[in-house]
Parts: structure tokens; sequence; C-alpha cells
């Protein structure tokens, strides 16, 4: 890893004891897609973190993002999971999350929910302003310019929608992936194109989710890499679970993993069993 | 217009199972993406018109009532007449009145979504006045008696070997070895059988891109010049317009202009733009002897003031349904009333109730791609979302998801809870995936299993996990 800048605010001097001055203090919002399903990706985001020079905490008390009620109309649920998010992050110095949309969330949503009670809403846009989407914190705040990572193959890249256009993640995680060695990217047509995933949406209009994520399916399998990455393990599920229902041999990962040396695990819908001959 | 916004789940379903159909949406992503972004790449300040845009319009919005009588005064000063409606009963009445008093027996019409808005080609049937689409995409839906698709491109839906057929049957005269296979081929055979019509016809009506209140004209955008002959061969011209179409000059018309044709099919202009302004005067050579505006309501002010105001900025370019994967999949109809895609999303529950198109609002992933085109910045996955919010409100959302994210959210805002019912499902599904690496079936979760494969989650969650290693080094965390 090159050597990080120094975060553009600092406002308070850190004050866990066993971090350098300098290193912001950032909260690691796991997300619940992550913290339930595959792990690895939070592993691999710490690492990221750390070896940039930021002191990680992860609070225990973070659960989900509340998008799943915040994009069903419940607004009153949404409010008291937002209220538990702020709590839990607003005495760090930045929160980050592998994920452009629960990112997104936070940053672009959490104010408004807020919008009749003006205490509660200073907290949020005071949490909202200091939260990150991954690779655009190790980019754009960081200033991270190479990752120290290795991965033979071709790979090809989904932009999330809500990291796309809600926090303009699109050119961060090119930049982070061209300092992998032995790695190569092949530009997927209709990479901006949703995959047809949508939270909920998915379950609701399961026939048309269908339709989109066949689409993008058929695309990636186009491209000849042998990965897809993106940066959202809702997209990443929706994605891996339709290639591996059309037979499809392309790998699946979060780029955290790859930016992070991680990909000894198996990839996203793959057996532990195939780890030895594939993967290596 | 009868809706069946109600059966949209039923009506994507046919929707999807349709091979001609979704043949012929492959032409959404071919044309109008790659035209739009070609034509805006090629406007340096076309962000800057967008907001423009933007502002003209909610200046309008916020002084409605001033600009329309401003528009009524000047059209009257011209000597034409404006009309109030509120309903599209009102609407159609009043047409029908001026048909009768001209005693009309065809009219021709210039394409108009609010025409479709108030069934009026029904209407007029009924009461004996034949009316004769002349937008080349209206006439061939009108010859295969369905609705518009798409708001710009009313026949998208139809491939070529659909409209060959129909003209062979529709057209008696039609000489059986004539080619129709090219766009050209129907335009030149469409075009022989309209002349006459135009002609023939006692009264033209359009719709109207823009209703000018410093000078009472109105505008149509067309790339066939058929509203041109329509408005001026009809010996009355009747606009029928909603009220949000009002700009204050000229000169904002113009700015919203350039906006607009390269929005919708990525022309840098359309190729005919016509302002109507009031009816033949003594010198002129040709025009119209009446010239009425049909001004609709319909639900529309009833937004002002509303989360929904920002709608009315709508200036109907469909780039928001030319790039949203949703309307690709299952095209317009399935929309199931006259506006399909985010717009329609929006709109539809807006003016026919969200208890009738409550699923319009939800079938979206909020991908944002229609926000992020829309010339007028209409936030609409927001008001997608507004709408959501009502209908929960409302208790009409599902008794199922409802049951199931009130569970969810009780369980969300107690970390404890979470921790250990995260860790029996992360160890149970990791458990009955672990030999393949995901699941193929899923109990409860049939939405998803259905048409793809659940990963199996790696077994344990990364907060236990996380929890292990800050023990292992010592409880730092």
């Amino acid at each position: 890893m090159a050597h990080p800048q120094p975060p553009e605010s600092d406002p308070q001097s850190p004050s866990a004891p066993t971090a350098p001055a300098k290193s912001p203090r950032v909260g690691l919002f796991v997300t619940c897609l992550v913290d339930m399903f595959r792990p690895s990706i939070g592993f691999a985001t710490l690492k990221l973190l750390e070896d940039a020079g930021c002191t990680v905490v992860v609070p225990a008390a973070q659960t989900c993002c509340g998008q799943p009620a915040f994009n069903s109309g419940d607004n009153k649920d949404t409010r008291a999971i937002a209220t538990q998010v702020i709590e839990a992050f607003e005495g760090l110095d930045y929160v980050v999350a592998p994920s452009g949309s629960c990112a997104g969330m936070i940053r672009e949503h959490y104010p408004e929910l807020f919008a009749d009670d003006p205490a509660m809403a200073q907290r949020a846009q005071h949490v909202a302003k200091r939260t990150y989407e991954l690779t655009s914190f190790l980019v754009d705040v960081l200033g991270v310019t190479k990752v120290d990572a290795a991965m033979a193959g071709t790979v090809t890249y989904h932009d999330s929608c809500s990291g796309l256009r809600e926090l303009e993640v699109k050119v961060q995680p090119r930049r982070l992936l061209a300092g992998v060695s032995g790695l190569s990217l092949t530009e997927l047509p209709g990479a901006e194109v949703c995959c047809g995933f949508g939270g909920t949406f998915c379950v609701k209009y399961p026939e048309i989710s269908d339709k989109m994520v066949t689409n993008k399916a058929e695309e990636i399998v186009a491209t000849g890499a042998d990965t897809l990455l993106a940066g959202d393990l809702g997209c990443l599920l929706n994605m891996a679970g339709k290639l591996k229902r059309l037979g499809a041999e392309t790998k699946v990962r979060h780029v955290a993993e790859v930016l992070a040396g991680m990909t000894d695990t198996p990839a996203i819908g793959d057996p532990a069993a195939s780890l030895p001959n594939k993967e290596r | 217009m009868q809706s069946t916004s109600r059966n949209f789940k039923d009506n994507a379903h046919k929707a999807l199972n349709d091979a001609t159909l979704q043949r012929a949406l492959l032409n959404v992503k071919s044309g109008f993406q790659e035209n739009r972004a070609r034509t805006v790449a090629g406007l340096p300040e076309f962000e800057r018109l967008r907001d423009a845009g933007r502002d003209i319009k909610n200046h309008v919005l916020a002084n409605l009532d001033f600009y329309l009588e401003r528009f009524e005064e000047n059209v009257t000063a011209n000597g034409g007449h404006v009309h109030w409606c509120r309903t599209p009963a009102e609407a159609r009445e009043k047409i029908l009145e001026i048909c009768k008093r001209r005693e009309a027996k065809t009219v021709t019409k210039g394409k108009s979504m609010v025409a479709e808005e108030i069934g009026l080609n029904d209407y007029l049937e009924e009461n004996g006045v034949e009316p004769i689409e002349t937008d080349l995409g209206e006439y061939i839906i009108q010859l295969r008696h369905e609705p518009p698709s798409h708001i710009i491109a009313p026949a998208i839906h139809v491939t070529r070997e659909q409209i060959a057929v129909d003209f062979r049957r529709e057209h008696s005269d039609l000489d059986p070895n004539r080619r129709l296979e090219e766009p050209r081929d129907f335009t030149d055979e469409a075009r022989a059988k309209l002349r006459d019509k135009y002609f023939a016809a006692d009264v033209g009506i359009t719709g109207a891109n823009f209703l000018i209140a410093e000078t009472g004209s109105t505008v149509i955008v067309t790339n066939e010049g058929n509203g041109d002959m329509t408005q001026l061969l009809g010996k009355a011209h009747v606009v029928i317009a909603s009220l949000e179409k009002i700009v204050p000059t000229l000169e904002d018309a113009s700015t919203i202009l350039r906006l607009l044709a390269r929005s919708a099919t990525g022309q840098e202009m359309s190729v005919y733009t016509s302002f109507s302004t009031g009816p033949r005067r003594s010198e002129d050579r040709d025009g119209p002897e009446e010239f009425h505006v049909v001004l609709l309501d319909n639900g529309r002010s009833a937004m002002l003031g509303t989360e929904f105001q920002d709608m009315l900025r709508c200036i109907r370019c469909a780039a928001c349904m030319n790039h949203c994967p949703v309307y690709e999949a299952v095209g317009g109809h399935a929309y199931g009333w006259v506006y399909p895609g985010p717009m329609g999303s929006v709109l539809t529950p807006s003016l026919i109730g969200v208890e009738e198109a409550g699923h319009l609002p939800n079938a979206s992933t909020f991908c944002g791609r229609c926000e992020s085109v829309c010339p007028m910045r209409i936030p609409l996955p927001k008001m997608m979302r507004h709408y959501r919010q009502r209908e929960f409100e409302k208790g009409l959302s599902p008794q199922k998801a409802r049951a199931g994210l009130s569970v969810w959210s009780y369980v969300a805002t107690r970390p404890k809870l979470y921790r250990l019912a995260t860790r029996l499902a992360s160890g149970l599904l990791g458990r009955l995936g672990k030999v393949k690496g995901r699941l193929t079936t899923l109990p409860l979760a049939g939405g998803w299993t259905s048409v793809r494969d659940m990963p199996a989650p790696e077994g344990k969650t990364f907060h236990d996990l996380y929890r292990d290693r800050q023990a292992a080094k010592g409880g730092r965390e």
C-alpha cells in the first residue's frame, strides 16, 4: 500500500491509545448482508482500512442501515434504525461501508428522515457527511493510489446503482484495481444498468428481476472475463445466483476481496471443495 | 381510459412471455439511449440547461394561476377561446360540442397523450365523429385498436412484420405485391391514405408541448409534419393540453425545446416545431377559422403544494422510460394506463389514485437512471418512495410483507437479539448450502430461488468472527 495522505479533516485527535496520532478513527459499517452472508468482505475491508493507516472500530450496536423499511414506505421504523446507527457511529471520524447502497442510505437519506426533528437532523447530517463507500474513501479521502495485492486473471466490473448515482463511485474501484498485479479489466457493456436486485424488488417482482439479471448474466459471460467484481453484496448475490443457475463458470467476488489480496476463500456461490484446483 | 394498473403483475407476466414484444423492445436500447448520449455529449451546457429548465418550470408552478390567466387573455385577444375543464368528461364534451357545431364527420388528430387520458377517440366515435390519427405511430395503433405503449413512440411495441399485416388488412386497395418492409414503405403508404383525410377533415385536434403565456401560442413538436397539416387544414383547430404545459415566454419555450428533442429522440431539434397563435386573420392565406384550447386539470392542481408537485415539471420527453430497465423488460402496456415507465409510475397514482396504481411505484429497483437522464431533474425515485409511504400509511401494502417487515424491524432495533437471529440463520443456511456453495430452493424465499440460486452464507457472522478475533488479540477494540 502506498503512503496514504492524511484525511481532509481530523477534528479531534484520535483517542485510541494504540493508534498513531494522525490515524483517523473509522467506524466500519459492516452491512447486514456482509455480516450474515460473507464476513470475508468485512475482513477485507478491515485490512484495506488498516493498511491505509486507519484505526478501525466496529461498533457492536449496528445491524442494518434501514433500507428495507425505508424503501417499503415505513419511515417510523427506518427512523428507529437510523437513530441506532447515528448513536453508534457519531463519535467517530468516519463511517465506511463496503457498499454504495448502505453508504448512500446514510449519506443521502438519513438527514431527510429527520426533517421534522432539527436536533436529530443535525446529528444525522454530522454522520452523513462522514460516511463513505469503501473504494471512494480509500481514493477520494485517503488518497490511496496503489494496493498491495495480486490476482492473475481477467475481471469485469458491474457498477452498482446507488454507489454510481448517489455517490459517484465509478473511477475509484477501477483506479485501485489497476494496481493489482496480474489483473486485467475488461469493461462490461451496460455496466451502469441495474442488475435487477433492488432490495425487496427482486422478491416482489421476481419475473421482472429475472429478465434483468438474465440480461446482465449474459453480458457478463460474453465479456469472457473469469471473474465478476462489484462493490455491493446485494447485487453480487443476485448476479452470482443467476450465473450459477445458468451454469456459468464465472467467479463472483466483492472488489474489496481482490484489493485486499484475500481471494483464497471460495468465490460467492462456490463450494469450499472447489477451492484447491480452481482458485489457485 | 380504463386502467389495468391493478393487474400490473399479470400484465408484466404476459409481456415477458410475448416473444414478438420482446423483440420489438430491443429497439428501445439501441435507438433512444445511444442517440441521446451522443447528442447530449455534443452540448457542453446541457447540465446548465437542465438547471434552467427546472427553474423555469418551478417558477411557473409557483405562479400557475397567474400564467394561465395571462395565457387565456392572450388567446382571447388573438380571437381564440380557452375552455377550462376540471375532468376528462368536461373536456370530452367540450370537444364534441365544437365538432357538432362544425357538423364534423371526421377529425384529424396530431399526437396527444392528454387525448388518450380523456379517452377522446372512443367518445368521438360513439358520437358519430370519426377520429383519424395522423402521426404514423398513432395511425398504426389506431389500426390495431391498441393504446400507445410509449409517450413519444406509441407503436414501439409493434414489429415491422406486424405493421405490414395490419396495413394489408386495413388498406383494402393495397397492391399485394407492394413492398412493406422499411420505415419509408410504411410512411409512404400511410401518407397516401392520410393526404385526402387532411383536406376532408372538419376539425383538427392536436396536443401541445408548450402553452406560451406571453403570446397565447401553443407549440407542437413533430418529426412528420402531420401536426402542421392537422392544425392548418381543419376548419377549426382544437388544442387539448393539460395545464402544467404553460411557460411564461417564447424565450422559456426555446430553452426547454433545446432540452426536449435531445432528451427524447437524441435529435438537436425535432424536424417541425409549430407555433399556433389564434385563428386565421383576414390577411392570412390559410389557417383554421376557429382556434380553441381545451385546458385539462384532471387532478393536477391537487398535486400543487404536495410532495408530488415536481412531477408537474415533466415535459413528456420519455427519457426516463427509454433508460428504465423495468420498462425495457415489460414494455408500456404492462403499466396499465396512459403513461408508462418511471414518469407514469408517479403520474398514474397521482391522477387515478394509489389504490388503483399502487404497483407502479413499487415496481422499481430505485436504480436512479431515470432521474439521471430527466431533463427537468425530477426526483422520480424519491416520489415513488413517497407513494410507497402513502401505501404503507394507508395499509395498502400486502399484509404478508407488512408482517415480515414488522418482525424484521423489531429484531433490527435490538442488536443482541439480531446477533442471535443472524447467527442461527447464517449457521443453518451455511450448513444447508455447504456442499454446493449455494441453495437452489429455500422455504419462504421462493421469490428469490424461483429464478436464481441463493449463494450460501459462509456459516458464521462477521460480528461473531470479529468478536472472536478481538478476544484472541486480548480484548482490544
